[in-house]
């Protein structure tokens, strides 16, 4: 990890709540969210942006925190596994995860229920393909993604239904 | 029996145990602990497959003060990690026999500081020869281990193979391979080690043995039993990779901790993981088979060579898997199967999901479908008319005693993959396009638990505790990784006691807390611990009777009472179960005859393959997986982990490819060595078939390594289908297939 320039305080909105961290700029969000801020929902996997154990939502976008500099998140809205949780529509997600079998060993799944949810936002009611496309930057090692995708329609269904 | 609740238990879908936890962030794996002081550990690798250390060099540029610096003169015990013949060492001594070999450990309190130290220690190498593949370790030319470079052989002889070849109609030979694969479970491999005078080395790990690390402990530091505890803690995959690579960083991270006085965080990076852990073993695969003209197997010689890296580790325990499942589901009256593994200069090789089975498997399912093009019959009917059946023996003489009926499984699968009329549409098709398609079969078995005598050496125990508030809680080494042994753990122990599901809890394995039952390894959970479990469940019930607090005939609330009332009087409360080899089970270690396994799940799968001629990419387009497993105990759990199973096949056969440069993992990304995406894969379709199994909980066999088995060679099979060239290797990636195309075309134009 390079650090290029001494620590500064960069603030940005988790969860809800403004933060400040004193980091350095190229820190990754990532390392901020887990070791500054506790946020250990956020996992590493690869740390190269391939596998998606580290999605967060940052102005709504879905994001690799491995891949973001926090000085990039300065003034941003992040919304990380434990913020979307409080969430009812997340936690009908959570809900359907639990019921259809997708999640596993779980080490990609707060990053794969953030992207299920960043595309449940996007497209309320996805048709398989749809899905098959959304989730395509997370890797799972252990479902092969079908009880995924069923918990995903599952839910959508689920909210459409309400 | 008790509470009715309890009777649905198994076989329905209960939710995950520890699943809340895992959807919501809160499940707490080895990176997301922290102890207060804590630092953090690295590993300086060997950069050469082979040679001798003249002079270690801590260069310039770093505070070296600050460092803990660990080398093989710390160790207190024996400097290696303590498995089957004990030749690996926990750090090199003197000299190195693959890349990534581990030299030296250092440990600081910033984890950012350590990536620019580990760079700083320059080492000076004597380099020796090196070798890096089956034929050149076969050929002899450069001895790395032992007489003659073999870790281990085996020798299966049933009947008369020398008397077969002078009436075979046919004789049929074939030559397979298959690569390294990589487990890449998605948490990287991880320990926190702390030491403390008094209470000895505690070790927490995303593992799934911990009596393996337990053992390692206790030989690598000179410390007793009960100075030695390992806790495995949520665990994001293993697939075999943490079976016994957690060992290795297990010792680092303890020897770390030991000098440093303050605990030792060790978790690897991607590349690390990818580059310094174990693989699947690289395999070599010879048939030479005798064929009547009716298409029947008369007898056949098969010859299986594994890669097993530079240390011995666990190849001879993945080399007796190949080794019985070398024939495949398949009666052969005769038959001589000779197996070795041998060391090259590459980081061990290890277990892997099927653990020997895939590469046998692939070898014989792809040589069935060149049988039958030999003898001029379709796929499905040379493997109709050699499918073992009950009453027959297989190839190490095991009376096949279930009523198991392959062809029943074989017209299933056949019928749902719509396979004839898809055949007949496909060769038109064909004919009209750059996109050929086609159908492969694979048909296989998986022996359940360890092979041959391996469980009664095991002899697992199993406890189940009932607790103060009316609870049981069970007591098992046996870990979660994703599969599900909690929850099936949990039905098994909730159905023995008529309880309802959420009465029943499971320990965290911890070796101070939990008994021995024996590795997470080898399909053997759900079966052989849950029949422990089972056991130990109706051992509490019968003391609680014995006692007079409960009938035989109770509700799960008088159940509960009598268990609060005990705990009340007497405390600690459990009750343990020991395995108990089965009767009529004998297996002869040296002929390597006998009852290999105490059962087998069998299964057909069939695969629908597109092959584009212009890109020369492969895809699978359906996929049907029939499979019998004794019982589904958790129908959410078991499709789960076929469906998982099946896409680590496809990755195996179309996407997943080593690249070594001298023995050292070139691409150790996940961007250059490529897993299935969700947008990569098919609908996968799973169909179970219950026979039950008398020795497993509730007719449970195994069924977590099976689905590992079949996808490759049916994949192959339809891509032979698909453009008419026979492929004999996994994996087969576009420039595989081109490779093969093109050189297929020139001997064409040869011809």
């Amino acid at each position: 990890m390079k650090k290029a320039a001494a620590k500064r305080e960069i603030s940005f909105t988790v969860n809800g709540e403004p933060r400040t961290v004193r980091a350095y700029p190229m820190e990754r969000l990532l390392d901020v969210l887990r070791q500054e801020l506790g946020l250990t929902g956020t996992k590493e996997g690869c740390g190269e942006g391939e596998c998606g154990a580290c999605s967060v939502l940052m102005d709504g976008m879905l994001v690799d925190s491995c891949l973001v500099p926090v000085a990039q998140a300065q003034g941003a809205k992040v919304v990380t596994i434990e913020g979307v949780s409080r969430d009812a529509r997340c936690r009908a997600l959570q809900e359907s995860f639990l019921e259809c079998g997708g999640a596993q060993c779980g080490i990609c799944t707060p990053g794969m229920i953030l992207a299920a949810a960043h595309l449940l936002q996007k497209r309320p009611k996805p048709t398989t393909e749809e899905i098959r496309e959304g989730l395509s930057g997370n890797l799972c090692r252990c479902t092969g993604y079908m009880q995924i995708f069923e918990a995903v329609a599952e839910a959508a269904r689920r909210a459409a239904v309400r | 029996m008790a509470g009715r609740q309890g009777e649905h238990i198994i076989g329905a879908s209960t939710p995950r145990k520890e699943g809340r936890d895992k959807v919501t962030g809160r499940a707490r794996y080895i990176d997301d602990l922290s102890f207060p002081h804590m630092l953090y550990g690295a590993t300086v690798r060997s950069r050469i497959p082979r040679g001798t250390i003249k002079k270690i060099n801590f260069g310039p540029g770093i505070a070296w003060n600050e460092y803990v610096v660990v080398s093989a003169k710390d160790i207190p015990g024996k400097n290696y990690i303590a498995l089957i013949e004990n030749d690996q060492p926990c750090l090199a001594d003197g000299g190195v026999n693959h890349p990534e070999e581990a030299i030296l450990l250092l440990a600081h309190p910033d984890r950012h500081a350590l990536a620019k130290a580990v760079a700083a220690v320059e080492i000076e190498y004597e380099p020796l020869p090196a070798v890096f593949t089956i034929e050149e370790s076969e050929r002899g030319d450069t001895i790395i281990w032992g007489k003659d470079n073999t870790f281990k052989s085996y020798r299966i002889e049933k009947g008369d193979v020398d008397s077969v070849w002078a009436n075979a109609d046919y004789i049929v030979e074939g030559e397979y391979f298959t690569g390294a694969q990589e487990q890449l479970y998605i948490e990287t491999n991880g320990v926190i080690a702390a030491f403390d005078a008094e209470k000895g080395i505690k070790i927490w790990g995303s593992l799934q043995c911990p009596y393996y690390v337990h053992k390692a402990m206790m030989a690598l530091l000179g410390l007793p039993e009960d100075q030695v505890r390992v806790v495995q803690t949520e665990t994001g995959g293993a697939f075999g990779g943490k079976e016994e690579y957690p060992s290795m960083i297990a010792a680092h991270a303890a020897l770390l901790a030991m000098k440093a006085g303050q605990p030792v965080k060790i978790v690897y990076d991607r590349a690390e993981d990818m580059a310094a852990t174990t693989k699947r073993h690289p395999s070599r695969t010879r048939h030479r088979t005798a064929v009547s003209k009716d298409g029947k197997i008369l007898g056949g010689e098969i010859e299986i060579v594994m890669d097993g890296g530079a240390y011995v580790t666990l190849s001879p325990v993945v080399l007796s898997r190949a080794t019985i499942h070398a024939g495949g589901p398949y009666y052969w009256p005769n038959v001589r199967v000779r197996t070795k593994a041998v060391a090259t200069n590459t980081p061990p090789h290890g277990a892997f999901r099927g653990f020997g089975a895939p590469q046998a498997l692939f070898a014989i399912e792809r040589h069935m479908d060149k049988i039958a093009r030999t003898v001029g019959v379709s796929p499905a009917e040379i493997r109709r008319r050699n499918f073992l059946k009950q009453g027959d023996t297989t190839i190490t003489e095991q009376e096949i005693r279930e009523p198991i009926d392959l062809a029943k499984l074989l017209d299933r699968a056949l019928e749902l993959a719509d396979y004839d009329a898809k055949k007949r549409r496909f060769a038109e098709e064909n004919k009209r396009s750059a996109c050929k398609k086609g159908m492969g079969i694979a048909a296989f078995l998986h022996g359940a638990g360890f092979t041959g005598s391996g469980e009664r050496y095991l002899a697992s125990v199993v406890g189940v505790e009932g607790r103060a508030d009316g609870g049981v809680r069970v007591l098992v080494s046996s870990t979660e990784f994703g599969q599900g042994t909690n929850t099936v753990l949990c039905q098994i122990a909730a159905e023995a006691l008529g309880l309802p599901y959420e009465d029943v809890t499971i320990a965290q394995p911890d070796t101070m807390v939990v008994p021995n039952s024996g590795p997470t390894v080898a399909s053997r959970t759900a079966m052989v611990v849950g029949k422990l479990v089972a056991s130990a469940a109706q051992g509490l019930k019968q003391t609680l009777i014995a006692a007079g607090l409960l009938r035989e005939t109770c509700t799960a609330e008088e159940f509960r009472a009598a268990c609060r009332e005990h705990v009340a009087t007497h405390g600690e409360f459990r009750s343990l179960a020991n395995y108990e080899s089965p009767e009529g089970i004998f297996w002869d270690d040296v002929k390597y005859r006998g009852e290999a396994y105490a059962t087998y799940s069998w299964a057909v799968y069939v695969a629908e393959v597109t092959v584009d001629l212009t890109t020369y990419s492969a895809t699978v387009d359906d996929f049907v997986a029939v499979q019998e497993i004794g019982r589904v105990m958790n129908p959410v759990l078991a499709r789960g982990q076929i469906l998982g199973g099946v896409a680590q096949g496809i990755g195996f056969a179309l996407y997943e490819k080593v690249e070594w440069r001298d023995g050292r993992m070139a691409n150790s990304q996940m961007t250059n060595y490529i897993m299935p995406t969700s947008a990569d894969l098919p609908t996968i379709r799973v169909y179970f078939e219950e026979l039950g199994n008398k020795h497993g909980a509730f007719g449970a066999k195994g069924i977590g390594e099976l689905p590992m088995d079949g996808p490759a060679p049916a994949i192959v099979n339809a891509i032979e289908d698909a453009v008419g060239i026979p492929f004999n290797r996994v994996p087969m990636l576009p420039e595989d297939i081109f490779a093969a195309v093109e050189h297929e075309a020139s001997l064409a134009g040869v011809r």
